[in-house]
């Protein structure tokens, strides 16, 4: 009959869309899980690791040389070997580490320091149990043609910044030089707005947008912009000083608390140390394994990062990852004065910890590494353009 | 077709007009005519086949391996979201009481702008240990399942009064009313949301893999060389024809899957017609 046509006709569809559909689960479900598809057990040490630990890091940002150490200690086994089977969260819009971390979505979140300290007054109970960078990697960057070499210099200009807490080294220096007339705009990630002449002054990361600008062609003379071509403003630089740290590894309070977790820790920081110690002698390696983690990567922009990130590192004063306190009180004390969420915060000292760090760095130093990096010294990197 | 080329060659005389008249003149509003913000359209064609990177795949290839991949979650969700649409209009025009109970609310949740939704969806769909390509797919049913319920709702209600009397005058269930007379004449209206779905569903992946942190879709493309701009805006518009031409593609093919049903469905339909007509 008629209707057994019809029928059939709509069976068939459901079937073709029933087959599409498990083609496509299966598909995409191989592609997300493929990182849990290695088998920890095989290459553990002295086959003491039967059943490794499950964690999750959440990265601030999508794959980039910033993470690096991550990506290497996966890719090279440094967290199996821990007997850790780690799933490396990539960080994106709208996500926030620290509310991933308070929510329980991850064990392992890197965030900056004021960023944190200011989710930790909205209730967020984090703790930072590694400070990885021990330098800011902030810049407010100008043409030359500006003048612009410190903080004062910015009285009548426009400075341009990126808000969401990434500009609280910029006002802390705008109040700590009580500089009066100044117009703050806010910036896109681009570095469009400082090319075509729009603001004076561009905040920048120097592993990031500094050197987008030195992969952009100068329309005068047709190549690409030159170091020379550009004033920064460090504010690591003394004379400066309001320099706030940034990423750093934090957890959930409750969930360190929890017995064996402090254990899980170390051998997450340890692996973790190992694969940044890793990079310094093995700087085209990691450079390659981040690539590998994103073909939309530029290879020139990467190399720069990489390079850059280390010596936000290195050289570690007390190991890497081991806070270094008078950073940290700089730190507290920039925020306290210019972050509104942060007025009126006397300590802040149960914030973070380094004993844990401390532990991963003693057996690491152990073993005979440096621990500190006190020799690195930047490459040269020559960039291309667009950082292809 | 010939007509779609000439729209298409008009469209890339007006924006090289554009810029060599506005270079000529000087004028940089509202748009900068220079080549970072206005490329040149053989610029972004030539991009598409050159090296991503040094030692890279060519960009229309790894474009390419990325539509394939947001395609699969805009699918997931465009069938999930036309189920979920197709369902809810069902209960509404079975129910006026459910539908004036329950409408407001699917209104209401297309007023909440999809990148408010979509990281609360990837945090829950975390917690809950769902895999992430499914929350993105429940992303992009977010936006599709919509259009699905508003316009089969209405296909449901459009056949005449006079039908709907017959039907039961034949003492016909519910379910037979359904399937013999409002679904077939609901499909063109069905069809005409499951278009705008398409692309709806695209957009909805799209956004979906931004908060989910995917490395793999064109999400992540538009991402990353948003943020290179500066330095090589070519590669982003090269992405951005590519994500377009996604979205044209996938509401093809439900073009032509709709005039294969609706011509089949036509013929049935008369077919059905005169034998009802003869055995009444």
């Amino acid at each position: 009959m008629k209707l057994n046509n019809r029928w059939k006709r709509l069976l068939a569809l459901l079937a073709v869309i029933g087959l599409v559909l498990t083609a496509c689960g299966d598909d995409t479900g191989a592609d997300t899980t493929s990182p849990d598809t290695t088998s920890p057990d095989t290459s553990a040490p002295d086959g003491e690791c039967t059943e490794p630990d499950d964690v999750r890091v959440q990265l601030q940002w999508v794959a980039q040389s910033q993470f690096a150490g991550y990506f290497v200690a996966q890719d090279l086994g440094f967290y199996e070997d821990e007997c850790l089977n780690v799933e490396i969260l990539e960080g994106a819009v709208e996500i926030v580490p620290q509310t991933v971390l308070a929510t329980g979505g991850a064990e392992f979140g890197i965030a900056w320091v004021p960023k944190a300290l200011v989710s930790r007054e909205q209730g967020a109970e984090i703790i930072n149990i590694a400070q990885v960078f021990e330098r800011s990697g902030t810049l407010s960057v100008s043409f030359v043609e500006q003048g612009i070499t410190h903080p004062t210099d910015w009285e009548g200009k426009t400075v341009g910044n990126w808000g969401f807490g990434n500009e609280y080294e910029l006002t802390g220096a705008i109040n700590k030089f009580d500089v009066q007339d100044v117009e703050l705009v806010g910036q896109n990630f681009d570095m469009l707005a400082l090319l075509n002449g729009e603001i004076d002054a561009a905040e920048a990361m120097i592993y990031n947008e500094y050197a987008q600008v030195l992969e952009a062609e100068n329309p005068e003379t047709g190549e690409l912009y030159q170091p020379e071509d550009l004033n920064v403003i460090d504010f690591n630089d003394p004379d400066v000083a309001t320099a706030m740290l940034q990423d750093a590894i934090w957890v959930n309070a409750e969930w360190i608390a929890e017995e064996g977790n402090e254990d899980i820790a170390v051998r997450f920081l340890k692996a973790t140390f190992r694969g940044w110690i890793h990079c310094l002698d093995n700087f085209d390696e990691c450079v390659e394994i981040v690539l590998e983690n994103g073909s939309t990567l530029g290879e020139s922009h990467q190399a720069w990062q990489l390079n850059e990130i280390l010596a936000l590192i290195f050289p570690a004063t007390n190991g890497i990852g081991v806070m270094n306190e008078s950073l940290w009180d700089q730190t507290v004390e920039v925020g306290t004065a210019v972050v509104e969420e942060l007025q009126g915060v006397t300590s802040s000292d149960d914030a973070y910890r380094t004993d844990l760090a401390q532990q991963a760095v003693d057996e690491l130093e152990a073993e005979g590494l440096d621990v500190t990096g006190a020799s690195y010294e930047r490459r040269d990197i020559e960039l291309r353009p667009g950082g292809e | 077709m010939l007509s779609f080329i000439v729209v298409t060659f008009v469209l890339i005389a007006i924006w090289e007009g554009y810029k060599l008249i506005w270079l000529q003149m000087g004028w940089i509003r509202p748009v900068r005519p220079d080549n970072t913000t206005m490329p040149h359209v053989w610029d972004m064609i030539i991009e598409l086949f050159r090296p991503v990177r040094r030692g890279g795949d060519l960009l229309i290839l790894d474009l390419a391996a990325r539509s394939f991949f947001t395609l699969r979650e805009a699918f997931l969700g465009f069938v999930i979201g036309g189920i979920f649409g197709f369902a809810l209009s069902v209960l509404f025009v079975r129910s006026t009481l459910l539908e004036r109970s329950f409408m407001p609310y699917v209104v209401a949740s297309q007023t909440i702008p999809i990148i408010a939704i979509a990281p609360m969806v990837v945090v829950w769909g975390g917690r809950l240990d769902f895999p992430q390509w499914l929350s993105v797919a429940v992303i992009s049913a977010y936006l599709t399942f919509f259009p699905v319920a508003i316009n089969t709702l209405r296909g449901l209600k459009s056949p005449d009064p006079t039908a709907l009397e017959l039907m039961r005058s034949y003492a016909a269930k519910p379910r037979e009313v359904l399937w013999k007379l409002q679904v077939p004449s609901a499909l063109p209206y069905i069809f005409t949301a499951l278009k705008v779905s398409a692309t709806a569903s695209v957009i909805g992946a799209l956004i979906g893999e931004l908060p989910a942190g995917f490395g793999d879709g064109l999400g992540r493309a538009l991402l990353t060389f948003s943020q290179q701009f500066g330095a090589r805006s070519v590669k982003l518009y090269a992405t951005v024809i590519v994500t377009a031409l996604v979205g044209v593609i996938f509401v093809t093919v439900v073009t032509l899957v709709e005039r294969k049903t609706l011509a089949a469905g036509s013929r049935d339909f008369e077919v059905e017609l005169m034998t009802g007509r003869a055995t009444g």
